[in-house]
């Protein structure tokens, strides 16, 4: 069977059309699978109470922005390097769910810190460090969204994505230093306790419902850039029919 | 070649002195504008003065950076430059040393005596210096690749500026660091070290990504 | 399960509704485009009927 075909966009599209469901059913099962063991089955916790709860959607959403971000680049590169439209269309349709998913982890990482910590935002490595992800997803995005010619923006797009990604563990290195640094002699409360099973089964299914939701919500968006670059592409009326 | 870009960019950079010369302001203008916002209390300022003179030289880098290709990629230069034999790296990195001459030394030389106006001790102020000194080639040469990913766009300053400032941020976290260190009477060497090692990484990859980056936009 | 979360429900509701809104938008968005896109092609198919029609270029 030559699979190669697939790399063609056109000829991706149904085949991404088949592959969703099986993707966006099972991320719904989980979801709700994962929401019922983390609030009905993991007990309450016997340091924080009922808030570190957060945590089973806080920790996939935080993994999820950083996963995405290097497979944005991953796809970016390849596209570039392969001159392949449909491996730069991927990147694409990555970055917008990456974002966004780095974008709930600070949300739901303040509704954890309010009452944990008691402020809204504490400029910790881990929070400052997503907080310069979601920049690198903005900055890729706006990239992209200014340059008009298609294989130009997924180029830049690639070469920005690559510099990006080269630079995470500078950047974070640089902010735990800060973070260090400014910390003074005050002592830092290693979060490192020993997690119970059913709250890292909760924790588990969550992200695994992540995964598959980003995969099935990536090819949908995928499917409608193929929609809308592909007019004069062979074939295209007919497999978009 | 290097040295024959380096010379053009800035005979060039000479007869746009105006251009030049308003980054400086910019910076020195950006700088007084904090103790305004803030408040005249001596040890707050020398707490923030690090900080604030580091973000200022970032956004006076971000200015200067737009007209890193731009004139030249107007008037079809740009495409020759890439026609040529000598490798781009070259090119690219004669570029970037003119920038940083024209825009980025100005800043350096005038960043003790804004110092000054923040209370910094004379060693502080020798921190300082060098701190810009060591992380302003950083700033020119990370910027160039913004600079080239965007030529010949439209709002291609704001962009720029989106692209590369979470890029700077180890830079400037090295180099306020080492100044705060000073002013807390720490040893700033580990930080200038770290940024000396960024400065080492930049030269070495930055000139290639702008390269790239350029083919890209002119093709 | 205990609805007010040890007096921390605001906190933990108010995080996963901002979940919610996250993966629901993101959903809502991509429906929103694909309307786009349909419409788009519909009346480029207009266009393109209404042209078959002409007698004169």
């Amino acid at each position: 069977m030559n699979l190669y075909k697939y790399a063609s966009p056109v000829n991706f599209y149904p085949l991404a059309g088949k592959i969703i469901p099986w993707f966006a059913i099972p991320a719904a099962i989980l979801f709700a699978v994962g929401l019922y063991v983390g609030f009905f089955v993991a007990p309450t916790d016997a340091q924080q109470g009922d808030v570190y709860r957060i945590m089973f959607i806080h920790v996939p959403a935080a993994w999820m922005g950083m996963f995405l971000y290097v497979l944005m680049a991953i796809y970016a590169g390849v596209g570039w390097a392969f001159n392949a439209r449909l491996s730069s269309m991927m990147a694409t349709s990555i970055s917008i769910t990456g974002a966004s998913f780095t974008f709930l982890s600070l949300v739901t990482g303040a509704f954890w810190g309010k009452p944990t910590w008691g402020t809204w935002w504490v400029w910790d490595a881990r929070m400052t460090s997503t907080l310069i992800l979601l920049f690198l997803y903005v900055g890729f995005i706006s990239l992209q969204a200014s340059i008009d010619d298609p294989r130009r923006a997924d180029r830049a797009g690639a070469v920005l994505a690559l510099v990006g990604v080269i630079n995470v563990p500078i950047i974070y290195y640089s902010v735990q230093w800060w973070n260090t640094l400014h910390q003074g002699a005050t002592i830092r409360i290693l979060n490192k306790p020993t997690i119970a099973p059913k709250m890292l089964a909760a924790m588990l299914i969550m992200l695994a419902a992540c995964w598959l939701y980003s995969i099935a919500v990536v090819l949908v968006r995928l499917r409608y850039i193929i929609l809308e670059r592909e007019q004069n592409a062979a074939r295209f009326a007919e497999v978009t029919a | 070649m290097l040295r024959w870009i380096v010379w053009r960019d800035l005979i060039l950079a000479w007869r746009r002195r105006a251009d030049v010369l308003s980054t400086l302001f910019f910076f020195v203008i950006v700088v007084s504008l904090f103790p305004l916002g803030i408040g005249p209390e001596t040890q707050l300022l020398r707490s923030i003065a690090p900080g604030v003179v580091w973000v200022a030289a970032l956004l006076a880098s971000m200015l200067s950076l737009g007209r890193l290709f731009a004139n030249d990629y107007q008037d079809g230069t740009l495409e020759q430059l890439l026609l040529t034999p000598q490798p781009l790296y070259f090119i690219v990195l004669g570029k970037v040393l003119a920038q940083w001459l024209v825009a980025e030394i100005p800043l350096v030389l005038i960043a003790p005596l804004l110092g000054v106006q923040f209370d910094l001790s004379k060693e502080t102020l020798l921190v300082l210096f060098v701190s810009l000194l060591l992380g302003t080639p950083v700033l020119s040469l990370i910027g160039s690749i913004g600079a080239a990913l965007t030529v010949g766009l439209r709002g291609s300053g704001v962009l720029i500026s989106l692209l590369v400032l979470p890029l700077y941020i180890p830079v400037l976290i090295f180099g306020a660091g080492a100044v705060d260190a000073s002013i807390m009477g720490l040893n700033p060497q580990p930080n200038l070290s770290l940024l000396g090692a960024v400065t080492v990484l930049s030269l070495i990859f930055a000139p290639w990504a702008t390269s790239a980056a350029l083919r890209i936009s002119l093709e | 399960m205990d609805w007010s979360q040890g007096g921390y429900g605001f906190y933990v509701w108010g995080a996963y509704l901002f979940a919610l809104l996250a993966i629901g938008g993101e959903v809502i968005a991509l429906t929103m485009r694909k309307k786009q896109i349909l419409g788009q092609r519909k009346s480029a198919e207009e266009i393109s009927k209404g042209r078959n029609n002409e007698t004169t270029s």
